[in-house]
Formats: structure tokens, C-alpha cells, sequence
């Protein structure tokens, strides 16, 4: 909309056009209002599958070709964790851990692979930190090599609860 | 050609352009990054962090999140529970699942506990869930870039 302002000397070229800003300012406030109030910043998460049918443990018939599960113990201390074992051998730390699972199963994951067919079964105590069971969890079930995540043992299974006594 | 010079004080023309630029690249910024996702995050729960920890490509067909505070509380649906209430709450979402024609099987348990939690609670929920007929869960951990 041209404005035709009185007193205005009028000339073949066009007058220059004057644009009420001030609703679209408001609104374009008002959308950054909103953008910036609704903006959750929400942290990369990532799960564990773990799959435990009721009574899997006590049903599983004994298979020729299956592999004794790994037995990762973890104590709880008087803050934190207190000793890692692995089929009754101690263990220092995850890296240790992980480095033994390696050896047992190796690197190579494939289907029908050691790894594939092994279990884990972790053994905890009732007042454990649980970060202790996610780092636990982490060394045996992959490694990241140059940032790439090679997969280790996938079946996790916990062992029954302990009362908490 | 010429413009009359106008008497008095004259409305100074501030420069809107930049501004305006500014703003709608803010605008285009928050729209991009806005997640409107129902990512059930808790601020009372500090989740482990873990290097294989990556976030999932697909969403889970029937999620159900359980959340366990350290002190051994269960957050669900953002209201605290005591975790041996778990069964009555588990058997609400397990007759909405079957009225959907879905097996609770189907469905996933997504454990969000806090690193401090005590474990046995953590086994304890699953162990309700097992009861209940559910057999997935996904134990969740914060992603760690090992930075």
C-alpha cells in the first residue's frame, strides 16, 4: 500500500512503500517464545535388550552343543562394589573382565559364533549400585574398537534375587 | 524527484532487515532442534552412562517405562509408587494391551534406574514383570561418547 503522503512532490517512479511491521514482529517474537519454552534438551539414550521369560533358567533342557554360561559375580561393599568374579575366579576390573570374555569367545561374532551361543549370567547383590550392573553389562557385551562397536556375548539373563539381607 | 524536507522532529527509520533476518534464523533453529517426542526423561533419575549405549533406530511396539529412583522408589507415568505396588500398575497396562489384541509378551519393559539404585530392586521389577507375563525389557543407560 502506497502511502500518498500530503506535500509530497509526485514523480513518475514509484514512491517508496512503508510496511507496518509491527504484527509480523509480534508474531515472529511470539513463535521464538513459544520454540524456546517448548525446547527440551533431551540426552542420547540407549537400552539393553534383555529377554527373561518366567522360569527360562530352570526350564532350559541342557543342549549337547550349548556353552556353560559365563557367571559374573558382583559384591556389593560398604559403598560401591566390593570384587568381580567370573566363573568363581576374581577379577580386578571391567576392562580385566572384558579382556577375559574376549579371550573366551573371541572377536569373531557371527551367527552360530562362540559369542553367539554364550550366556551371561550375572549374579548380584541385593544393595549393589546398579551403574556397577551397566558397566558390567557393557564389557561383556561389545567393545568399541576406532569407533566401532564389535558386538561380544548378547544374551543376558540375571540370576534370581537375593533377599535383602 | 526531490522529497520536501518535513518540519519538526522526523521519525527516525530504525533498520528492521537485520533484525528481522535474526530472528526467523532463530526461529528456524528452534524449529529444527524442538523435540516433541514423549521421551520419558526424569530429573530425578541419573541414568549409568555406557559407551554401547547407543540410542535405539526404532521405537519399541508397546513400550512400558518403569523408572527407580536411587532410593528404590518406581516412578511411572511421573508419580512415585513403592515398587511392590508394580503388579497392580502392570496389570492396568496389561489389560490395555490385550484389549489392543496384543500379547504382553509383545510388550517392552524399559528399565530407566538410576545408577545408584540398589540392583535387587532393579531384579525385583523384573521379576514382578515376569510374573505379570512380560518377557522384554531394555535396561536403559545414558549414552557415553567416551569423551
Amino acid at each position: 500500500m502506497a502511502t500518498a503522503e500530503g506535500g509530497r512532490a509526485e514523480s513518475g517512479l514509484a514512491d517508496k512503500i512503508d510496511i507496518n511491521m509491527t504484527p509480523m514482529i509480534d508474531i515472529v517474537f511470539q513463535l521464538l517464545a513459544f520454540f524456546i519454552m517448548s525446547l527440551k534438551i533431551v540426552q542420547p539414550e540407549g537400552d539393553f535388550d534383555v529377554r527373561m521369560p518366567l522360569g527360562a533358567a530352570a526350564a532350559a533342557a541342557p543342549d549337547e552343543e550349548q556353552i556353560p554360561p559365563i557367571r559374573i559375580r558382583l559384591t556389593a561393599g560398604e559403598v560401591g562394589l566390593a570384587g568381580i568374579s567370573m566363573n568363581g575366579t576374581p577379577v580386578g576390573s571391567f576392562e580385566e573382565l572384558q579382556e577375559r570374555v574376549i579371550a573366551l569367545v573371541g572377536l569373531d561374532t557371527g551367527p552360530n559364533s562362540i559369542a553367539d551361543k554364550t550366556e551371561v549370567e550375572l549374579d548380584c547383590d541385593f544393595q549393589l549400585p546398579y551403574e556397577y550392573v551397566v558397566n558390567a553389562i557393557t564389557a561383556v557385551s561389545g567393545t568399541v574398537q576406532d569407533g566401532q562397536i564389535i558386538e561380544l556375548v548378547k544374551k543376558i539373563k540375571f540370576a534370581p534375587p537375593k533377599s535383602d539381607s | 524527484m526531490f522529497r520536501r524536507r518535513t518540519r519538526g522532529p522526523s521519525v527516525s527509520d530504525i533498520d528492521m532487515t537485520p533484525m528481522i533476518d535474526m530472528t526467523f534464523q532463530l526461529i528456524a533453529f528452534f524449529m529444527f532442534v524442538v523435540n516433541f517426542s514423549e521421551a520419558e526423561q526424569d530429573d530425578r533419575i541419573q541414568l549409568p552412562s555406557s559407551q554401547l549405549a547407543k540410542p535405539a533406530e526404532a521405537p519399541f511396539d508397546v513400550p512400558i517405562t518403569l523408572q527407580l529412583t536411587s532410593g528404590g522408589s518406581l516412578v511411572y507415568a511421573g508419580e512415585l509408587f513403592d515398587v511392590g505396588s508394580l503388579g497392580t500398575v502392570l496389570e492396568r497396562e496389561k489389560t490395555i494391551i490385550l484389549d489392543t489384541g496384543k500379547e504382553p509378551a509383545a510388550a517392552t519393559i524399559i528399565v530407566r534406574a538410576d545408577g545408584q539404585a540398589p540392583t535387587g530392586e532393579v531384579q525385583e521389577i523384573i521379576r514382578i514383570c515376569q510374573e505379570k507375563g512380560f518377557e522384554k525389557f531394555a535396561l536403559r543407560a545414558k549414552y557415553d561418547d567416551g569423551g
